[in-house]
Parts: structure tokens; C-alpha cells; sequence
């Protein structure tokens, strides 16, 4: 056969310029959307152009948003969980309740987290240990944890003491504090995403868990950590949306599962694993806000926003996967 | 007695390239109807791919097929299952939820969507199909659970059902117990009565001399020779297999072998490998030789802790070891290269400096935050010192060819500094340019006196490598040579499975 | 009768007899749950589910998702009630095919984009949901169909019967489960969905059109959910934008997956589902019986959902080392 001089070799493709790794990606996406969406919106009504206004709008969804975040970590490690919604409905009810029997509120808040970490634990047994396929489980933690919320709470409203309430009338140099949470939480996960050592591991994890395993990573236990981190955060966003609404019902957040996984697609993150930022999602979860406070004010139904989400859902994961699917080779 | 038969395929130029690379070249083969055909050839010669152009499931670059003297274009699996050409697959496929009846059945029902299932003939048919080979399965049972060689019997009697006049079976005896095995060449021999033709593709010449009419021999994508059985003998067969003229690659120095780095005491694992023992010292190259499914990753993965052993010591630099799970391993400093690059190296869409410093979180975030300029630096030397061609330490490693990709591996291993590496199958799909650098390198690597476990199914490279070459044979150590008197032949010999059924 | 046949037989036995121990146990302390008028209410409680679980247990089969059904049912079921409402003499069996029809499209769209853009079924059916549950808003104005719209044959379907006081509801739900059986076992349809679940990969290599058997399955189950929505406005007499079908997708994964439907693709049976229906009808009956709110109906689905996979996971885990065993 030849020899190794005239042998064919195969011909480097060439690295893609700096430009294009920087720019073409599913955040350059969201991003340009989310610019449009602004402009698009300061049509609708001039309110858009009041950073105040923004700011307040975001407080409501604020709560879901840091969820999400989390639960980017999650989808990026290879696994989903649709139960952190009803998750903080549960914790705050539980919260709620606890407090309401006559438990002095540092530990009632305790108690609360707990019950967060408890239920993620339980995502986490049944999923990594037990092997399970995390859909079909989260999807039973999900009616479960719900249900179990209809049985604390019924159909009542549990109130929250005035002590606790109002958290996003607490201003810090004029943005509302949740808004801050958020953005502490963004950079603290971005941070530990990009630039830890768990971060890229966890995108190790999810791109390819066999070569993972091969290379030392333990991949379980970090998937473990994830769930159980996402189970807390939830717990601790749900009293954050208790402080707001200043009582808890089963059905808070009802649905909300939807609106985490449309910001963790809309912000570019791959569902099968792998890909994915903290910054996607956290341009996502605005934009979000742009998009239904804008259809709010251009006097849209409830309805059609419904209907704009579910659009946005599946026009996000077509886009996505075309982005990565042509940048795959 | 070959005479007079009437010719079923003619192949001529049949090539094949996979990404730039000759796996098959120029062959032209003739398969009689009414005859049992081997394919023998060393793994890579091009054998399987040959069958596979023949099922369908590969297409030539070049080359034409001939069927019952008309020009046929085998152009999917479906196509050849019409044309009469089945594929019984090593591992059988099936649909593990449903029936043995409906498997044997599937797609070949006549009828839209919403035509009727007819059960009782399919059951009857199904049942009708086994017992002409002689088999008796509960045809309603699902396939799921079934042992190898009953998929094996439900793959062949597909082919029966289709009436296939063209049945390849892809080493079929290995996982089979000597009594399976006198049932498949049974039947066998009943469908070349038939008329029918098989082709027998297998290492094992033992049974290739039991069985077959005529052997073919493949060897680096070349036909090499069609004989029939009775004028070849077997040490002609592995000398035809083997004998390209050897390139002298001769390894520059010969290392200072120092202390025991490794020593492995009757290591098993049930239905992989048993009672394997050897001793690894430093600046030692061993090789381990064998068939594909000897064993021999499962040793590997054994000592690296992604499948731990169930039985057995393993004491590094003196001391006992239990191995349990990768960073075990790597704590003790052993490396594992894999065999399988993109399945359990690679992360494909990661970048290559991601790639690179997979095994050393340590090192490149001393402070628990990654220093994206020692990444970077420890990258650049590792990318220099192997000289791994890219266009830039970001690029996904997936575009790399895969030379540099298994470079990378090796990179990623290295910064880890093992005192024990084990390479598997290393250069497996490498070009030969690469390959020679890579020689240069695991020499290199001995010389500064890392202990080296070399798995690998090419002869020459384990000839000029390895101080001490083991051979394993399904599951078991079956020879061991020191360099000086190791032969292509010998470890050939000691690699090739005997069944139990000799004379 | 070999070791993997006993696994699947005591699958569906095993549901029965947790049926029969539930009703025997509740049948203690309160005797009137095991009356002809307490099986009626339980009968009563599931032909909805009922033609829903099929949807979802074909859909499962072929190792995708649907997370839309309930949404299917609302859209179909306020097309039909704006029919009504708009045509107030149009005969009002037609509205049947309209409600089938439609539902059938929603299904195709669901097919469409899993196929076409090979998204997975998950995130589609969990866009659809939304997206059809807001057409469902928009076409209504967020008004309620009432009571008075929806025709009195139809509202009487719920109550009156042809054969022993069996109301038509019931029996149209069992009929689609029959149906439901003669497709997946007596068709290549079904046969080749089963095997598509069980292994796609070998699917196109064996001359199944993956294709066209996904869009058929997804429409089916639209078409199925689509009957489920008229079926709803016979049952409960109205068509409510936010509440027709809503929480529809917990009990109906609820009820497949007790009936050992799996979400890996290739199993699952027409009787299993049925008595998973079953034993669920049998629960939401005897809740108030024995004096427990409705507001634990989802807290036990959730559970018995968590609890089955608990006991597939058990099951296979030792079938699979007894299976290792047999030599067969």
C-alpha cells in the first residue's frame, strides 16, 4: 500500500472564526429577539421605556426565573424536571402552614427549604439511583407534589405574617430585591458554570456521560447535587412568591413548569444535554417579560399570551436545534 | 463437484472508502449457489465489509454486484432482503417486546396499514420455519430474554420465510456452546442442500474445515485467495492472512525495566474473562494480543474500574488495591485510553482544550475556579508535545480527524502523569503516518519508565512494540512470549478460539 | 409457560387483584361501595379516562409522549359547543365527527412537528398544550358554553341506556377500548407500532415507514381525545375554557402507567389500561365514601404513579437476573 509520504491526509477544516463562535449561537438568538421585543413593545405603549416599569414587571415572574436558572444546570447535566413549580407551591404551603400553627418564623423557613431539599431528594432517588427516566418520574413528582399541596391547603388561602410580606417593595439602589436575587443568582450559577470546575463538568456530564465516567467524573453524585439544589432554590423562590402575594395558595404558580422549561429552551439550552448557559436563560426569562408584559399592556388576553408561550415553545426548540444541529459537522 | 453449480453472485472491483480511507480495494469474488463459503481475514481486512455491501447495508464506492447473472444494485437492507440476501448480524436484531412468530415475520406482510394480522398462520408459519431447522422455541413467547443462539435460529428463520438464497452469518459460533453449534452447522448443511448458499464468516478454522466448501481469504482490503477447503491447510490460511511484508518499525531503545509497577492475580469476571494473572514492571511494554471479544477491554476496564472484576488481587507498586470506579484508578496512577474513541473518549461538541483537561480539574483550578490561562498554557505544551494538528485549542474536537482526536486522548491521560497506562487498540483507524508517530511516542513513553499495557489486534505493531506479548483467547491467557521469539504465526495460533470440537 | 409469559399474565392479574383488595377493603367499612349503584358511579367516573388512557397508551408505545390530550379534548370540545351554539338545529349527532375531526387535526400538528423537525415528543406536546389550550380562549372570547347550548340527546347519553341501565357514555368508552385492542392487536398498524417502541433504530431496516406510522398514531390520539371532548359535554353538560380537559393528562399517565404501559416504548396492553382505569375509578369512588376531600385525588395519582414505576424498576431489575438464568 502507499507509504507514509504520499499518503492522503485528511485536510483540516478550518477553525471557525472568532466572530463566528462569539455570534452564532442560540443567545445571539434570544438576544436579538429580546432587543426586538423592546423596540416592538415601546410601540405598544410607551411605559416600555421606563426602566421602573421593566423592573416591576420582572418581580412577578422574578421567582420562576431564578428557578429556571437552576433548572438549565439540570437540563444541561443530560436529565429534565418538571416538578419544580408545583414544588414551591408545596414548600410555601407548607411554610405557610407551619407558620400559621404557631412556629416562630426563622424555623418555619427552615422547615420550608427542608421540605424543598426533600422533595428534590426524592427526584434524585428515583431518577439517578433508581434509574428511572427523570421525565416520567418529575412528571409523577409533579402531580404529586401538587396534590399534596391541595391537601395542606385545600382550597383556602394561607396567610403569611405582615412581618414577612412585601419583599418586592424592598428596594436596593431602586430595583426591587427579588430582581437583585435574580441577578445575584445568575451570577453566582454563571460563574459556577463557567468558570468551576463542576460547571464543566457538568457539561462533560451531559454531552457525553460515558466518556465522563471513563475520564473520572462522578457523574451521579453530581446529578444528585443538581436535583437536590434545584429541590432547595424552589423552595426558597416559592416563600419568595408567598412574601409577595402575602398568602399561599395549592395553585400558586399552577403551570409554572411551562413558562421554566420555555426560558431554559428560548435561552438556547439543548434538551437532549450538553449546551447551554446561565446567561441564555437569564436574556430568555427577559424577554419573556418583555413579551407578556407587552401583550399585557397592548390589552391581550390572558388567552393569547397562553397561546404566544406555547408558539414561542416550540419556535424556540426548532431554532435551537437547527443552530446546533448545523454547527454539530 | 463445484462444477456444474450455478453461479449466484459475482462481484467484481468491489471498493469501499470510509472517510478517505481503503477498506476494501478492487476485490472480485464468485459465490456459487449450493455452497458454504468462509471469509477469513484478520479484524479490519475488509470481510465484514464485504458481507455488509452484499446485505445492503453498505454501498460500494466502486465495483459491481452480479445476481443470477443480472446486474443488481443492493441499495438498503430491504432491497436485499427482496433480492434473497439475508444478514444474520453477530448481535441478532430483534424487537425485544414482541414474538418470536412476529419477528420472524416483520415487514414482510402484504397489505396496507390496516390489513388484518393473521395470527394463526403466522404462529403455524413460524412454527413450520423452526422446526425445518430444528428448533423448538414457544413461538408466542417474546424475543426479550431469549439466548443468543435462539435469536440467532429466529434471524435465520426470517431468512427462510423470505426463501433468501444468499444467508450471511457474521462469526455466529462464538457465544454458542459446542452442542448450539452442531445445531447451526446442521442446519446449515440442510440449507446448502437447498440449494441455498451461505457464507460463513468466522476466525474459528476448526470449524471453517467442519463446514465449509470453499474458504476466501482477505487481508488488508485485498482479496487474497479463494480455495477450496480440502487444498489449503490451516497454517497456509494464517500465513495468507497474515503475511503482508512486515515494514520494519523497530522500536528505538529498549527501555530500563525497573520495579513490578502492576501485578494482577486470577482477575475474573463471569462472562467476560477468568484466572487472568500477569506483572507489569516500569519502563515495560506488554501487549496483549487476541480476537475482537477475547476479553480483553473487559481486563482493561476491569483495572480502570469502569466494570470492576468480581474476583481476584490487584496490587500496584507493591501494594493491594481495590478498584472500584475510574478515580480510584487514576488516584493509583493508572490511564485507560478506550478503544471505542467516540462513544466513551471524546466529548464531541466540547472544545479540544475542554477535551484535553478533562482528567486534571486540579491542576487548572487550583483555586476551585479555572484559570483560563493555565487551561490554556498546560493545553498548548500538551497540543506541542504530540503535535496534534488543529486550527485552534477552541475548535470542537469533533472536527479533528481521528488521528489527532486519539492524540488528544492520549494527551488527556498524560497530563495525569500514570505511572501505568493501558492502551487500547490505540492506532485502530489511525493513518499510517500517524500511526508511526504514535510508535515513536508509547516508546518514548516506556523510556521514561511508565509500565504500558498494549491491547491491540494488529500483529506487527504488537511485534515491534512489546518487550512481553500475552495472548488471550475468550477470556483466558493463552500463551505468553517474550519478544525475541514472537511470531505473527504463534500468537495467531494462540489467539484463535478452539471450540472443543476437534477431530 | 415460560418464566417471561407468567411476568406479563400476573401484570394485568395483578391490577385485578389489587382491585379486588381495594373494594374489599373499603367494601368493610363501608358495605354500600359494593353495590350495583357504586360500580355504576365508578363506571361513571371513567369513560373519559378511559378513551383518553388509549390515546396515550398508543402514543406511549411507540416511545413518544403526549402531553397535549387534555388540551385536544378542550379545543374539540368548545368547537363542537360553539357549533352548537352558532347552529342551534344543526343535528346534533354531527357533532361527533366535528369533534373527531378537529381533534384528529390538533393530533396531525403534534405528528407533524415531531416528525418534520424531529423535536422531541416532550417539549412538543408541552407547547401544544399551551398553544392548543389558547385557541381553545381565543375562539370562545373566555366565555363558557352553557348548559342550555349543548343538546339534550346529548346531555342524555350520560343517563340513559340501551342495554342494562348501562348509560351510552359507558359503552362508547369500552367500545374504543375494544377498538383500541383490535388496532393494536390485530392490525400491521399496531403491530408495527409496537415494534417501532420496541426498537427504532431496527424499525426502517425491517420496511416499517416510521413516518407515516408516528403521524398515524399522533392523529389517532388526537382523533381519540377530540371524542373525549364531546364526550365531556355530554357528561358534565357545559364547555369551560380553563377547565375542560385541564389536569386530563395527570389522571389519564396515571391510569397507563398503573396499567404497565411503558414510557421506554413496546409494552403495554389494552386490559392492563383498562383496569388501571378502573382501579382509579375505584379510588376516586371511594374517596368520598370513606369521607376523604377531592383535594387528595392528585396527591394519589401522583403517588400511584411514583409507586408503579417503583414496582416496574423492582420487577425488571429481578426479571432480568432470573432472565439470565434461563437457557431456553
Amino acid at each position: 500500500m502507499t507509504d507514509a509520504s504520499t499518503t492522503q491526509t485528511r485536510k483540516l477544516a478550518p477553525a471557525r472564526p472568532t466572530w463566528h463562535v462569539v455570534l452564532v449561537r442560540p443567545e445571539t438568538m434570544t438576544f436579538f429577539l429580546l432587543i426586538f421585543g423592546l423596540v416592538g413593545a415601546s410601540y405598544l405603549s410607551p411605559f416600555f421605556l421606563d426602566m421602573n416599569y421593566i423592573l416591576r414587571s420582572f418581580t412577578l415572574t422574578a421567582e420562576m426565573s431564578i428557578v429556571a436558572l437552576v433548572l438549565t444546570m439540570v437540563v444541561i447535566s443530560g436529565e429534565i424536571d418538571l416538578s419544580p413549580a408545583a414544588n414551591m407551591a408545596l414548600s410555601a404551603c407548607i411554610f405557610a402552614w407551619v407558620q400559621d400553627a404557631g412556629v416562630p418564623m426563622p424555623l418555619s423557613v427552615i422547615v420550608g427549604l427542608l421540605a424543598g431539599l426533600a422533595m428534590g431528594a426524592l427526584n434524585a432517588f428515583m431518577s439517578i439511583r433508581m434509574q428511572l427516566p427523570s421525565i416520567i418520574v418529575t412528571i409523577g413528582t409533579l402531580i404529586f407534589f401538587r396534590g399534596l399541596a391541595q391537601v395542606l391547603a385545600g382550597d383556602r388561602s394561607i396567610r403569611v405574617p405582615d412581618s414577612f410580606i412585601g419583599i418586592n417593595t424592598v428596594m436596593v439602589v431602586g430595583i426591587p430585591l427579588p430582581v437583585v436575587i435574580f441577578f445575584i443568582v445568575a451570577i453566582i450559577l454563571g460563574l459556577v458554570l463557567g468558570a468551576t470546575v463542576i460547571g464543566r463538568q457538568i457539561y462533560q456530564i451531559g454531552t457525553n456521560q460515558e466518556a465522563a465516567l471513563h475520564a473520572g467524573i462522578n457523574a451521579k453524585r453530581i446529578k444528585v447535587g443538581l436535583f437536590l439544589v434545584l429541590g432547595l432554590v424552589s423552595a426558597a423562590a416559592g416563600m419568595m412568591a408567598a412574601s409577595r402575594l402575602g398568602s399561599v395558595r395549592y395553585d400558586l404558580v399552577l403551570g409554572g413548569e411551562l413558562q421554566m422549561v420555555l426560558m431554559a429552551m428560548l435561552g438556547g439550552t439543548y434538551i437532549f444535554g450538553g449546551r447551554g448557559t446561565i446567561l441564555g436563560t437569564f436574556l430568555a426569562a427577559w424577554l419573556l417579560v418583555i413579551a407578556s408584559t407587552g401583550m399585557t399592556v397592548a390589552n391581550l388576553l390572558p388567552a393569547i399570551q397562553l397561546t404566544v408561550l406555547g408558539i414561542l415553545l416550540i419556535v424556540a426548540i426548532i431554532a435551537t436545534n437547527f443552530i446546533y444541529a448545523r454547527t454539530q459537522r | 463437484m463445484m462444477e456444474g453449480l450455478p453461479m449466484l453472485i459475482e462481484a467484481r472491483g468491489i471498493s469501499k472508502q470510509f472517510g478517505g480511507v481503503d477498506v476494501l480495494s478492487d476485490v472480485d469474488l464468485d459465490l456459487h449457489a449450493g455452497e458454504i463459503h468462509a471469509l477469513l481475514g484478520e479484524n479490519g481486512a475488509g470481510k465484514s465489509t464485504f458481507a455488509k455491501i452484499l446485505a445492503g447495508i453498505h454501498r460500494p464506492t466502486r465495483g459491481k454486484l452480479r445476481l443470477n447473472g443480472q446486474p443488481v444494485d443492493v441499495s438498503s437492507p430491504i432491497a436485499a432482503q427482496k433480492l434473497g440476501i439475508a444478514l444474520i448480524h453477530q448481535e441478532p436484531i430483534s424487537f425485544p417486546d414482541l414474538s418470536v412468530a412476529e419477528n420472524i415475520v416483520m415487514g414482510r406482510q402484504a397489505g396496507g396499514l390496516l390489513s388484518r394480522v393473521p395470527w394463526a398462520k403466522i404462529i403455524a408459519d413460524a412454527r413450520r420455519y423452526l422446526d425445518m431447522l430444528g428448533v423448538s422455541l414457544d413461538v408466542t413467547r417474546p424475543m426479550r430474554g431469549l439466548s443468543i443462539a435462539n435469536q440467532q435460529m429466529v434471524e435465520i428463520a426470517r431468512s427462510l420465510a423470505s426463501d433468501s438464497k444468499l444467508i450471511i452469518m457474521d462469526e455466529p459460533t462464538a457465544p454458542l456452546t459446542p452442542r448450539e453449534v452442531d445445531t447451526l452447522f446442521n442446519i446449515a448443511r440442510r440449507l446448502r442442500e437447498e440449494g441455498r448458499t451461505i457464507i460463513f464468516i468466522s476466525h474459528r478454522l476448526e470449524e471453517v474445515r467442519m463446514l465449509c466448501d470453499r474458504v476466501t481469504i482477505f487481508r488488508d482490503g485485498a482479496h487474497i485467495a479463494t480455495q477450496t477447503i480440502d487444498s489449503i491447510s490451516d497454517d497456509e490460511i494464517i500465513k495468507l492472512m497474515i503475511g503482508r511484508t512486515l515494514k520494519k518499525y523497530m522500536r528505538k531503545h529498549m527501555a530500563a525495566i525497573g520495579e513490578t509497577a502492576l501485578e494482577v492475580s486470577n482477575l475474573s469476571l463471569p462472562g467476560a474473562f477468568e484466572d487472568v494473572s500477569f506483572t507489569l514492571r516500569r519502563g515495560e511494554i506488554i501487549g496483549l494480543g487476541g480476537l475482537v471479544g477475547a476479553g480483553r477491554t473487559d481486563v482493561a476496564r476491569a483495572l480502570f474500574g469502569v466494570a470492576p472484576a468480581a474476583s481476584g488481587q490487584i496490587s500496584i507498586g507493591g501494594v493491594g488495591a481495590t478498584i472500584n470506579k475510574p478515580s480510584e484508578a487514576i488516584e493509583l496512577g493508572l490511564s485507560f485510553v478506550p478503544e471505542d474513541r467516540a462513544g466513551h473518549g471524546i466529548f464531541s461538541t466540547l472544545s479540544v482544550e475542554h477535551n484535553l483537561t478533562a482528567a486534571i480539574p486540579n491542576l487548572i483550578a487550583p483555586s476551585g475556579f479555572i484559570s483560563r490561562k493555565r487551561e490554556h498554557g498546560i493545553s498548548s505544551q500538551a497540543v506541542d508535545d504530540l503535535s496534534i494538528r488543529l486550527a485552534s485549542l477552541r475548535q470542537p474536537i469533533v472536527e479533528l480527524s481521528g488521528g489527532n482526536q486519539q492524540k488528544a486522548i492520549l494527551a488527556r491521560w498524560l497530563l495525569t502523569e500514570p505511572k501505568i497506562l493501558i492502551l487500547d487498540e490505540p492506532t485502530r483507524g489511525i493513518d499510517i503516518g500517524v500511526k508511526a508517530e504514535f510508535y515513536d511516542m508509547i516508546g518514548d513513553l516506556a523510556e521514561a519508565g511508565r509500565a504500558i499495557l498494549l491491547i491491540s489486534s494488529e500483529l506487527p505493531e504488537l511485534l515491534s512494540l512489546c518487550d512481553r506479548i500475552l495472548v488471550m483467547s475468550e477470556g483466558r491467557i493463552t500463551a505468553e512470549f517474550p519478544r525475541e521469539t514472537a511470531t505473527q504465526e504463534s500468537i495467531m495460533q494462540a489467539a484463535v478460539p478452539r471450540t472443543g470440537m476437534a477431530a | 409457560m415460560t418464566l417471561l409469559r407468567s411476568i406479563f399474565l400476573r401484570r394485568e392479574a395483578g391490577i385485578l387483584v389489587m382491585i379486588v383488595i381495594f373494594c374489599a377493603v373499603v367494601g368493610l367499612y363501608k358495605p354500600q361501595f359494593l353495590t350495583g349503584q357504586s360500580l355504576r358511579i365508578v363506571l361513571l367516573l371513567t369513560p373519559l379516562i378511559m378513551i383518553g388512557a388509549m390515546a396515550q397508551m398508543l402514543v406511549l408505545i411507540a416511545r413518544h409522549v403526549d402531553l397535549s390530550i387534555g388540551s385536544m379534548l378542550g379545543f374539540s370540545a368548545m368547537v363542537v359547543g360553539l357549533m352548537y351554539r352558532e347552529y342551534p338545529d344543526i343535528y346534533w349527532l354531527l357533532g361527533f365527527p366535528v369533534a373527531i375531526l378537529t381533534g384528529a387535526v390538533l393530533g396531525l400538528g403534534n405528528g407533524l412537528l415531531v416528525t418534520l423537525f424531529r423535536l422531541p415528543s416532550i417539549i412538543v406536546t408541552l407547547g401544544t398544550l399551551s398553544l392548543y389550550r389558547g385557541l381553545t380562549f381565543i375562539i370562545s372570547d373566555a366565555r363558557q358554553i352553557n348548559r342550555s347550548v349543548i343538546p339534550t340527546e346529548l346531555k342524555v347519553m350520560s343517563r340513559t341506556s340501551p342495554i342494562f341501565d348501562v348509560p351510552w357514555i359507558i359503552l362508547i368508552a369500552f367500545a374504543i377500548a375494544l377498538m383500541t385492542f383490535v388496532i393494536a392487536r390485530h392490525t400491521q398498524l399496531g403491530r408495527q407500532t409496537y415494534a417501532l417502541g420496541s426498537n427504532p433504530e431496527a424499525a426502517p431496516l425491517r420496511g416499517i415507514d416510521v413516518t407515516k406510522v408516528t403521524l398515524i398514531v399522533f392523529t389517532l390520539a388526537g382523533a381519540l381525545s377530540g371524542l373525549a371532548g364531546i364526550l365531556y359535554a355530554s357528561r358534565w353538560g357545559f364547555v369551560n375554557p380553563s377547565n375542560t380537559g385541564a389536569g386530563f393528562e395527570f389522571q389519564v399517565i396515571a391510569a397507563v402507567v398503573i396499567g404497565g404501559v411503558s414510557i421506554n416504548g413496546g409494552v403495554g396492553t389494552v386490559m392492563g389500561t383498562v383496569l388501571g382505569v378502573l382501579l382509579l375509578g375505584c379510588v376516586a369512588a371511594a374517596l368520598p365514601l370513606l369521607g376523604i376531600p377531592g383535594s387528595t385525588q392528585n396527591a394519589i395519582y401522583g403517588a400511584v404513579i411514583l409507586i408503579a414505576l417503583l414496582i416496574d424498576r423492582s420487577v425488571r431489575q429481578r426479571g432480568a437476573i432470573s432472565m439470565s438464568r434461563t437457557t431456553s
